[in-house]
Parts: structure tokens; sequence; C-alpha cells
């Protein structure tokens, strides 16, 4: 411990030298009013020497005046910062301590536990590597160990110190511990899949077990609290991921320098790395990385500096500057879990400003998906989030920005909600993935663009979604329709469900999951081929309304024409082609649309075909005029 | 800093002269580099301050090219409020809090820079860095804005300012070993040397000018002493030692026993009296 070391006292500057290169951990302890939480830090804190005569005299003095603890020193006194919280002896808001040993600095953020202060803990956890959380041995796994578990895991940290506390009131009896441990590896698989788990039983009170182990757990093998967090691994992954730092700042002494300065969240970088501005892509090599203590041959995660780029592209403030090999992804469609942190709850539709790293813009979030019980882990059906609720929500931004999932990458995946009336920080947000590429982002510019290749077919390119019940007769008319194209000298192409499903799309099945990645897919390969210029015949189920959507959003203004195959499901049965109905019926087909799983027809189709009064050919002649009166064959 | 220079529109860094604002004034030099950190510097000057910091203060700011706007209470000035004659609740409420309050109103500046640290003190601990204040200056520690990792929410309404403490996660000790480490300069008042001191109300301070009450002036005695944290000269306690370079303070910090708060008269009255202060709008 600080003291402890007699570097200090006999050679200074070998201690600094040392001290310099210690590396910091930060962490946060998690637990209810009486678990013993404050008194733990308190006894860190005092055990470390980090608590200083003038303190402690403070201390022994309110500890007579409010302290809990009679006549011995109250340590929760220490921590607990605001007068009202010391009053009512409860801790309201996140502290940070600081303190050091030989080994380690330290950064704890000190959290209340209780349900109403669960964006409190949110915040301390969002930039920790290590949660503590306490757990009181007389009264085991409570719903609160659960909720702090996840709340911890879901802001990112994987090591979780399982803190049986008050150990001493339970006579250091191993069998109750053993118990509770066991109560918590059981839960535990429900949260994260790679967790670093370490128990330790304890008493903060009587010091047992803190900085060193001790005789009254005898049948106890592992390390003591502060042995363990001297030497759990900090994990530097940052450092072998794909470079990117977001621009905080266009640096422009004069007209010669234009720099970009920003903090590295990932990964490094050299001179003369190719980079990409996101979201714009454009490329170029890194020229300088400029310091005030002259220029960097490598700069590293962490570190703040000021980046100069051999060409004079276009890049500013909450720009993304990252590697070419493997640039961000853009969009402004996303799926996410938010943490509502306001008393006003959050109004579904309503447009708040998101911030990013250095960027801010405008966001209509959604109502959620489903809301999570913090308590229990299960999905829970929410209308909107109320003050610490958390919820799965998708969110559209007024434009499009580069991201990285939250799980890959903290700083490129967490974003705030603010309020645009009060400004008051009202969300904390982790994207899961983006609900699709935003159809304005041009990930390399291209010198051939698709109007380009389009002119030179002479046609405009289309996509024809063709959707409706299995045996509607979408392959038929869609055939039909190709034909006639072909004969027109037309350049087009069929992607068709059965076809598709043989070789890109093998791997999925027909699970609502499953059918929406199917029709993702297909929808992206759509868009590829009208970029190419054809026009593109897609021959798909596609029951739900939401996908349907999704694909025309993807495809450029005016190219998406939904073609609604309207059979009666009784017709379509009655046709059945491919023998499936009768498979379906007999049970021996799950999921079959129409039968055990919905069709959600479309709402404003650009084309609707009756096939029960009209032939495949007609319906096809139908669509060619069309696309005739459109000018899609006009250049 | 570059946060609040990109996104707040009169930003200003508040220069106290001790060793936290060197630190402070040298990173926003290297956070800018090579252009010059876009603010001003400001210093609220009680008038007490010591000598050698004032004459340092003017010298550093010419030193790196800096605006330096100095505020004085001069409604305090001329109804005569000092420590010696007002105590130091009534000097530190008149030449400091309110002149701040003067100064940031004067010059509508929206955010301000300065160089707390949570390890400071029990208040400052649960404070956040982008700290916010009503029109009327006030801190509403129930009404903070949550800060999950880096992201800072800047914006406020009409009248609102922002305090921001970007040394807030620094400890005492990384002050000093960043100091050493980038040969920072600070007030020699830091460094031990025989210099002129009384006993007042329990703590030793030092004979800085003639303002000092003479019978009191009377009873100096020459000490090699120190200070560990710089203020208004009667209400900074000195210590006495023979540090008198930078590893030598910094070992003699470590193997202290005291906290750095102790020579500082203000904060003795009351345990949450920080907490109250900045309440009503002190740093």
């Amino acid at each position: 411990m600080r003291l402890t070391d007699d570097l200090i006292a006999t050679d200074i500057a070998a201690y600094l030298e040392k001290h310099e290169h210690k590396s910091l951990l930060r962490f946060i302890t998690c637990g209810s009013v009486d678990d013993g939480k404050s008194t733990l830090i308190g006894r860190l804190l005092y055990d470390s020497k980090m608590i200083f005569e003038d303190q402690l005299a403070t201390l022994e003095s309110d500890s007579k005046k409010v302290g809990t603890q009679g006549e011995n020193i109250d340590f929760a006194l220490l921590v607990d910062g605001l007068a009202a919280e010391r009053e009512q002896g409860i801790t309201i808001d996140v502290a940070y301590r600081f303190f050091a040993t030989d080994k380690r600095k330290f950064i704890v953020a000190d959290t209340p536990g209780h349900e109403q202060y669960t964006r409190n803990m949110a915040t301390g956890a969002s930039t920790a590597d290590v949660a503590i959380l306490m757990v009181d041995a007389r009264k085991g796994i409570l719903t609160q160990t659960r909720r702090h578990s996840f709340i911890t895991t879901l802001l990112g940290i994987r090591k979780l110190v399982v803190a049986v506390n008050k150990m001493d009131l339970v006579g250091y009896s191993e069998q109750v511990y053993e118990d509770i441990i066991e109560d918590f590896y059981a839960f535990a698989d429900e949260l994260a899949t790679d967790l670093e788990i370490q128990p330790i039983p304890m008493s903060a009170l009587e010091g047992v077990n803190i900085t060193s182990r001790s005789n009254e757990t005898d049948w106890y093998e592992g390390p003591s609290l502060m042995e363990y967090l001297e030497n759990v691994p900090v994990g530097n992954k940052r450092l072998n991921a794909s470079f990117r730092m977001p621009v905080q700042w266009v640096n422009r002494p004069n007209l010669d320098f234009r720099g970009f300065s920003g903090q590295i969240t990932a990964g490094t970088i050299k001179p003369g790395d190719r980079v990409k501005s996101m979201p714009s892509g454009k490329q170029s090599t890194i020229d300088r990385i400029v310091t005030a203590t002259g220029d960097l041959e490598e700069g590293v995660a962490g570190q703040s500096i000021t980046l100069t780029l051999a060409d004079e592209i276009d890049c500013s403030r909450g720009d993304v500057i990252v590697s070419a090999d493997d640039p961000t992804e853009v969009s402004d469609q996303f799926q996410a879990r938010i943490l509502w942190m306001s008393e006003s709850p959050l109004l579904p539709g309503r447009r708040y400003l998101l911030k990013i790293g250095s960027k801010t813009v405008t966001a209509t979030v959604n109502a959620p998906k489903y809301g999570i019980d913090v308590n229990t882990l299960s999905d829970i059906p929410a209308k909107t989030l109320e003050l610490n609720q958390i919820g799965v929500t998708t969110l559209s931004l007024d434009q499009a920005i580069p991201y990285d999932p939250y799980d890959v990458n903290r700083e490129m995946g967490g974003f705030i909600l603010i309020d645009r009336m009060t400004n008051d920080t009202v969300g904390l947000g982790l994207i899961d993935f983006a609900l699709r590429r935003a159809s304005n982002i041009h990930w390399q510019a291209m010198d051939m663009d698709r109007a380009t290749l389009a002119e030179q077919k002479g046609q405009k390119p289309a996509v024809l979604w063709f959707t409706g019940l299995s045996g509607s007769g979408k392959s038929t008319i869609a055939n039909a329709l190709q034909k006639l194209l072909f004969a027109q000298g037309k350049h087009t192409f069929t992607l068709d469900g059965d076809n598709v499903r043989h070789g890109l799309n093998r791997d999925l099945g027909f699970t609502d999951a499953d059918r929406v990645e199917n029709i993702r897919r297909v929808a992206n390969v759509a868009r590829l081929m009208s970029d190419a210029g054809l026009i593109t015949l897609v021959s798909f189920i596609s029951p739900f309304r939401s996908e349907r959507q999704m694909a025309r959003n993807l495809m450029a203004e005016g190219e998406f024409i939904e073609v609604y195959v309207d059979t009666p499901l009784d017709v379509a049965e009655k046709r059945d082609v491919k023998g499936l109905y009768k498979k379906a019926r007999a049970g021996e087909i799950k999921n079959f649309t129409g039968i055990d799983s919905p069709y959600e027809p479309p709402q404003n189709p650009e084309i609707t075909i009756d096939t029960v009064n009209h032939t495949p050919e007609e319906a096809a002649q139908t669509i060619l005029d069309y696309l005739k009166e459109k000018g899609m064959f006009e250049i | 800093m570059r946060e609040v220079a990109a996104e707040c529109e009169n930003p200003v860094m508040l220069y106290s002269v001790g060793k936290d604002s060197a630190v402070m004034l040298h990173l926003a030099m290297k956070a800018f580099y090579p252009s010059r950190p876009p603010f001003p510097l400001m210093h609220v000057d009680t008038t007490w301050k010591f000598r050698e910091m004032i004459e340092f203060r003017d010298r550093k700011a010419k030193e790196l090219g800096f605006d330096l706007l100095v505020h004085i209470n001069e409604d305090g000035v001329r109804q005569g409020v000092g420590p010696f004659t007002h105590g130091s609740a009534v000097h530190t409420d008149v030449m400091k809090t309110q002149a701040l309050k003067q100064a940031l109103n004067k010059y509508k500046f929206d955010a301000a820079f300065g160089g707390a640290r949570r390890d400071e003190e029990k208040s400052r601990a649960k404070e956040r860095i982008f700290s916010f204040r009503s029109a009327e200056h006030r801190w509403d520690p129930k009404r903070q804005r949550p800060e999950p990792w880096n992201v800072y929410n800047t914006r406020i309404n009409q009248g609102e300012s922002v305090r921001v403490f970007p040394l807030s996660n620094w400890t005492e000790l990384d002050i000093w070993q960043y100091i050493r480490r980038e040969n920072i300069e600070i007030v020699p008042l830091y460094f031990a040397a025989p210099r002129p001191v009384v006993n007042w109300n329990g703590v030793d301070i030092m004979v800085d000018d003639d303002r000092m009450p003479e019978e009191l002036a009377k009873t100096a005695v020459t000490k090699s002493v120190r200070f560990r944290t710089l203020g208004c000269y009667p209400l900074t306690g000195a210590v006495e030692s023979t540090a008198d370079t930078l590893e030598a303070i910094i070992q003699e910090m470590l193997l202290t026993t005291t906290s750095e708060r102790q020579g500082r008269v203000i904060d003795v009255d009351q345990s949450a009296s920080m907490e109250k202060k900045k309440q009503e709008g002190y740093f």
C-alpha cells in the first residue's frame, strides 16, 4: 500500500518512475443501502492509506454524530459526499474515488443500488472494466443482484466480482458461501456467454479477504479482493481493433495547415496508412501525426492527437477517420437498447437529439419493440419507456452516421439522447445493428455511375417486387413478364425465392427472424442489380410489410414497384402446385405462410394483380403497360 | 477542452495561478497545437493573492500569448472587504464568489474551465465533468446530467452556463507527477524557502504585504516553509518544510498524513461547506 512502499522514502525518483508506469483499473461497485458497499470502499481507501489524519478526525467525529456503527468508525460516511446523503444515510449519485497501490492505480465508480438509481449505475458502468457485486451473505442472491449484474453486463462489463459480504454474520460458513455462488452461476448464464466471474467471501467491516486472505475463511483458496483488483488483466483489445478516431475539432492555425484533432478510440495509426473519412467514404493517406511535443511515428488507442492527410478531402467535426481496410458501416436506422433516464417518459415518434462520439444528429425514436424487466431479465410489453426502464427499439436519424455495434466498440456504438426543449440528457443507448444501409451513402466514388450503366442499356433500372401467398402465381407472372421484356430488348434478371434459398440463403430457415434476414439479403442483391442498370424481378412471398418497406427504402426513389399478386388463400390452396399446403395442413411443414404464419397484404402497392379473373400473360401485359406509362424505357 | 471549443459559443479558462491551473493551461496548449487555444484566460483577483502569484500570472499569460482578463469586485474594494477585517467567510463570498458571478455575467461566458479535481473534496467527487449552472449560477446536485462514456451533453438554455473540469479524474499525485514529467513551471511559493510567517487563528500565514495588521505582523518569524495550495495569502496556511525540489515536494506529500485542503481556511467552518458554496455559485 501507499505508505509501505519504501521507495518513497529512499528513492523518490525511482518510485515516481514506477508509479508512472502503473496500469489504471476502473471498476464499479454495486450494492444497496445495507450491503456494506460504502463500508467496502471506505475500507479499501483506509487500508490503502488513502485517508489522511484530518479526514480521519472528521470521520471519527461524524461517526459519533450520525454513524451507524456505535463507537466504531463508520466508513460509509467517508464516501457519502452530499449533505443530503449523509443525513438520509443513502447514496444518491455516482461518486468517483481514487486510490493507488504498489501495482496499480484505481478509479472507483461508487453507485447506489436501488432500482430508482439504475441510470446512475449505468453511467458508472459505462467507463468501468470490472464490476463488484455486493451480496449480503445472510440474504444471498436477491432480485437486486440480478439487476446489478444485468445493468453492468449490458453496458459491456465482462469481469464480475461476486463479493459475498458480511461473512462474519454467518460464522464464515463455507456452505452458505457455496450455495450463494451456485445460485449466481445458475442465472449468470442468461447474461452473457463470455463472462469472467470471481466470487470472494469477505467481511468489509472486519477487513476479511479485503487486502489479503484471512484465516477466518481458511477453506477459501481464491485471491483477496485487492489481489484480484491488482492482477486482473486490463484488456487492451482496443489496440488490436481497427483504427477509429472521431474528429472533435478541425485544426486550422493558418492556411498552410489543416489537421483533424481527436482521441483514438480503437486501433493504431502510422503515417502512410490508408484511411477513409466516414460517412463520405473519401479516401486518403495519413501524412503526419502531430502533437505539441513533436510528430509521432505511431498513434495508439487512448491518445489525443492531430492527424494531417495527404489529400484535401472533406472532413469535419463529427466525422470519423477510420482504417480504409476495415471502415465502419454507415446507416441512419438502427436497432438499439435504450435506458431511459428522464422523469418524463419516452415519447415514441418524437424527435430527440442524439449525440454519438462528437456527432449530434436528430433522431426519431420509435415505440419500443419490447421492454426488459431488469429484475427477471425477461421481455415485457412496453409502449413507452419510463425513468430507469430499459427497452429495445428502433431509431431513424435525419442523416447517416458511421458506427460500430456497441459490443464491438463502446465509443462508436454508445450514444445519449437529449431533449430538444430542456436540453436534459434523457436516454442512453447502445447500437446493436443497422436496419439498413443508407441509400445516399457511396462507399466508393464510382467513375461509372449507375445512371451511365443504365443508359448504356437504354432503360431505367427498376425492381419489380412480386409479393403474395405461396402458389399465388408470382413466379409464373414474373416469367411471362421477363419474356415480354426480353422481346423488347430490355436487360432483366429474376430473383426467385426457391432458387435463392438453394444458394445465398441456404443457411436460413422459416422462422420470423430468418424470413426477415432472407428478405434483407435479397433486397440488397436487388439493389446491386439495379445499380448495374438491370430491371430486376423479385419473386418472394415476403409476408411482412416492414421488410417490404425496408426493401423499398433501399432502392432509389421511384425504382421500387410493388406487385401484389392477390390470390385468396382458398384459391392458392386449391391450386397447391407444389403440394406444400397439404403438407402444412398435415403439420409436416411449420411456419407456413397463410396457415400458421401470417401474411400482411400490401396497403398501397403500385400494381395489384387479380389472378382469379386474369391469365398470367394478361397480368404480365398489365405490368409492361405500367412500366411504359411511367417512362421506364425512355432515356 | 476540444468539445467545449467546438460546441460552446463563448468559453473562458479560469486561471487561478495554482499548480492545477498550470497543468490545465499546459494541457490546453497541447490540445489545440499547432493552433492556439481558442479562448481567453480569466483570473478572479480578490486583491489578496500573493504578490508572486500576480507576477507569475502576468508573465505566463504574456509568454504563452493568451488574452488575460482580470476581474476584481470593485464594490468589494470600495467597501474595503478583506480577510483581516471581515473574516474569511465574508471575504470569500464577496471577493471570490460574487466576483466570479459578476465576471461571467459581464463577459457572457457560456462555459468556464476550472481546475478542480474529484479527489479534493467529498462533494466534488459527485460532480460531473460538465457541471451545469442555472442563470443564477447555482449548482443543483440532484439535477446533474448523466455522463456516460466520454459523451458530453454541452447544450444549455439562454443564460445558463457550464463549468467544465478537465482534471476531474486526476489525483494530487497525478498533478505533481505531470508537472515533473512535462517540466511545467509553477509559482515558486510551492517550494520551500525562508519566509516571514505569523501564526493567525492557529495557522502559519505569510507576511506578504503591509495590509496585515501591524500588531500581527510584528510577531513575524522567518521559517523555511512552502504552500501546498495557493489562494489569498491571509487564508493560505504555510507548512514547515525544506522541500525545495519537485521530488522532495512529492516525497513529502506522499509521506504526509494530512490532506491538501487542510491548509485552506475556508473549508474548516463546516463539513458540507464546499457543497454549500458551490450551490451558491462558487466554483
